[in-house]
């Protein structure tokens, strides 16, 4: 048999998922943000949802996510997004909102932001990219950034004496009971993929009924700014990043299980 | 049992020479290419591509989408 | 005639907004403008229009609530004092580059910094010189009394929505904490997506159905020639407002040998002080711009021609005044442009006024 018999339109098992724009992704070669990406628009396509599906991108290289998926999207300012998809999400309860934030936006400058918002137990979806520093203002040191990681603003590694520690955003945001499912995701290989697909679809599942706010970390890679090619940026995160940020479900439950007795008793 | 085929189909444009769908690969399928297309990237193609047999590894790693999978019970 | 009550101007603002169909409220306690919450949290609106009200964690996330909400085509509001609106700027600018429509009512209290919860009128450049980074102006409204609280607010989503533009409610203490006679407003039903739709146009990020392309609430553009075209529309936007929304009052201006410019409380001021200059046989006149941004210029510069010197009233260090000096400039006309004002969260008396005026423009 001919390659040529093979490449069949009956015979197709996987394409660009359709939600997918045209518009080539400005992100460099082998970073995570693709695929997450398209596990969001094959989510969102395979959940029929895109006619009430808003994104709401961050600042950072996420920022522009806006121009690659076939929905309507709002770009927040730096950190804010849980603030805004919580204005979107109040006053459009039948949408399904989304943010899509990076370690920079969520855990430095948007930490009260992102700990109100699943506080409240606001119904939407967070999906947070941690690749343990800054991509878009080339590679300075990010709140989740590992102890002794050399980044642009700690040339000699990350000190923490003078930097403290990394940021294990993740679990803080679990212990919050507004928060329904929360979990930590990789996207370095196939059967890591295709896991976050089944947890991102969860999430969105999760936030539609209405369950809280449901969060996927993604333990990514930076390689530009990590210095490595692609495959070894998928390595070095195993080795290093793994460790630390252990992928794996933290939290499954809804905003509604919880009653605190602790209410003021008149 | 039956035999599998697959074959993958890259685009060569939007591909930018990443490398991890070449690793992802069970079949050592997939190499980077010699040549670079017009943005300067060493695109992925089938260096052996009789030993596809279509398990989508490769479309589903990559960052770009750029890899169309198609496979055939022979 | 509407319904007549005895109400708070902070009170007044929050009634008003449920009337005019308002879709959601975020914002955070400070003082003097807690009312507003507090009165919107009593009153429950969600049970009875569908209006949303949170209790933000600060005044960067309420402002970033409207931004979200202002997105998706919803009439939004929130209202803070001074120090909260330093906060929100940020977020005021992204509203204002991503052109949606809100209301932020700003009740003024003294600064610089942590400042006093008394009342002032010190943010007067920060609400209409833009306030946040880059090239852009809210438009401003500045009522003097707690009847224009409530009439302005509906004005205020309509003005912003006219123009996807930000809009202001400047006051201050004096006007949120007393009590007036105020006429309500009729209730107004909440309009739907379709009817915001058909009313603005399709931009609000509601979900893209098959039909159209994806809307995008965004103020980045990364090419600067698409960039400058993006702020000469805001610059032709704003030269419009000010082509076709200027408001103001004039009080005994027809024969007024020199003319008051005051605006909220310190106009209510000036009104005395112009009975008291006028029973001293003083011809004194009070213009009361009611939008400080588009500012009065016209009208100031008319006067300009006929009379022989101008005082502005504010209670700040001297911030309107060089507003009145440009339209006066304008003009040509070599009129003397003075300001008084108190500061510090103190409200200038009236007589304190006629004083000013006879010390820095009269003579004797």
């Amino acid at each position: 048999m001919q390659i040529t018999d093979i490449i069949n339109p009956e015979n197709l098992v996987y394409e660009k998922p359709k939600l997918l724009t045209s518009n080539t992704m400005h992100y460099c070669p082998g970073c995570s943000h693709g695929v997450v990406h398209k596990l969001l628009a094959e989510v969102i396509e395979e959940l029929g949802i895109q006619e009430k599906t808003i994104g709401v991108s961050p600042v950072g290289c996420g920022v522009f996510a806006y121009n690659y998926i076939d929905i309507d999207w709002q770009e927040a300012a730096h950190g804010r997004a849980p603030a805004v998809a919580c204005g979107i999400s109040r006053t459009n309860p039948d949408k399904v909102v989304f943010t899509y934030q990076g370690d920079g936006d969520l855990a430095s400058i948007g930490t009260g932001e992102i700990m109100h918002a699943c506080n409240r137990g606001d119904d939407f979806v967070v999906i947070f990219i941690n690749n343990g520093i800054y991509g878009m203002t080339g590679g300075q040191m990010a709140p989740t950034t590992l102890l002794g990681q050399v980044t642009a603003t700690t040339p000699c590694g990350r000190d923490a004496a003078m930097n403290g520690y990394p940021l294990k955003i993740t679990e803080l945001i679990a212990q919050l009971p507004g928060t329904s499912y929360v979990t930590r995701q990789s996207v370095h290989t196939p059967a890591a993929i295709r896991k976050c697909k089944k947890a991102i679809a969860k999430a969105f599942t999760s936030a539609q009924e209405k369950k809280g706010t449901a969060f996927v970390e993604v333990v990514s890679t930076c390689n530009m700014n990590w210095k490595l090619p692609p495959v070894e940026a998928n390595q070095w995160m195993e080795e290093n990043m793994f460790p630390f940020y252990p992928p794996g479900d933290m939290k499954d439950g809804s905003k509604h299980d919880i009653h605190p007795n602790n209410t003021v008793k008149s | 049992m039956a035999k599998v085929r697959g074959a993958v189909v890259v685009d060569n444009e939007e591909c930018k020479g990443c490398g991890l769908c070449v690793v992802a690969c069970p079949q050592d399928v997939l190499g980077q290419n010699k040549q670079v297309n017009s943005r300067g990237y060493h695109y992925s193609f089938m260096k052996n591509p009789e030993a596809c047999i279509g398990c989508m590894n490769c479309a589903i790693v990559c960052p770009d989408s750029c890899i169309t999978v198609y496979r055939v019970k022979v | 005639m509407g319904e007549l009550r005895l109400m708070k101007g902070n009170e007044v603002i929050a009634e008003a907004a449920i009337r005019c169909g308002c879709d959601g409220y975020f914002g955070y306690p400070i003082t003097p403008q807690s009312e507003v919450m507090e009165t919107l949290m009593e009153r429950e609106p969600w049970n009875e229009t569908g209006m949303v009200v949170l209790q933000a964690e600060s005044e960067v996330a309420s402002i970033n609530m409207l931004y979200g909400a202002a997105g998706s085509g919803k009439k939004v509001m929130t209202s803070s004092s001074s120090p909260g609106i330093s906060l929100m700027s940020e977020g005021i600018s992204y509203i204002a580059g991503a052109e949606l429509p809100c209301v932020i009512v700003n009740v003024q209290r003294g600064g610089p910094g942590l400042g006093t919860i008394q009342p002032s009128q010190a943010d007067y450049f920060q609400s209409t010189k833009g306030g946040g980074h880059g090239d852009y102006r809210l438009i401003v409204l500045a009522p003097s009394s707690v009847q224009e609280m409530n009439d302005f607010v509906d004005l205020s989503f309509e003005l912003a929505f006219k123009y996807r533009n930000p809009a202001m409610i400047l006051t201050d203490g004096v006007i949120g904490q007393m009590m007036e006679k105020v006429e309500l407003s009729d209730f107004k039903p909440r309009m739907s997506p379709n009817e915001i739709e058909k009313k603005y146009g399709s931009w609000a990020t509601l979900g893209k159905p098959k039909n159209r392309g994806r809307n995008i609430i965004t103020s980045l553009e990364m090419d600067s020639h698409r960039m400058e075209v993006n702020n000469r529309r805001f610059q032709e936007k704003y030269k419009q407002m000010e082509e076709l929304e200027v408001r103001y009052e004039e009080i005994q201006c027809d024969d007024a040998d020199y003319v008051l410019v005051a605006f909220g409380s310190s106009a209510r001021i000036c009104q005395k002080a112009v009975d008291i200059a006028r029973n001293n046989g003083l011809k004194v006149g009070l213009l009361r711009p009611i939008t400080l941004f588009p500012f009065p210029k016209k009208p100031i510069g008319e006067l300009a021609k006929r009379v022989k010197g101008f005082l502005t009233v504010e209670m700040n260090a001297g911030q309107m005044v060089e507003d009145v000096q440009l339209a006066v400039a304008k003009t040509k006309c070599s009129v003397p442009v003075e300001y008084f004002g108190r500061m510090g969260g103190i409200v200038p008396t009236p007589l304190e006024v006629v004083e000013a005026l006879k010390q820095k423009l009269i003579g004797g």
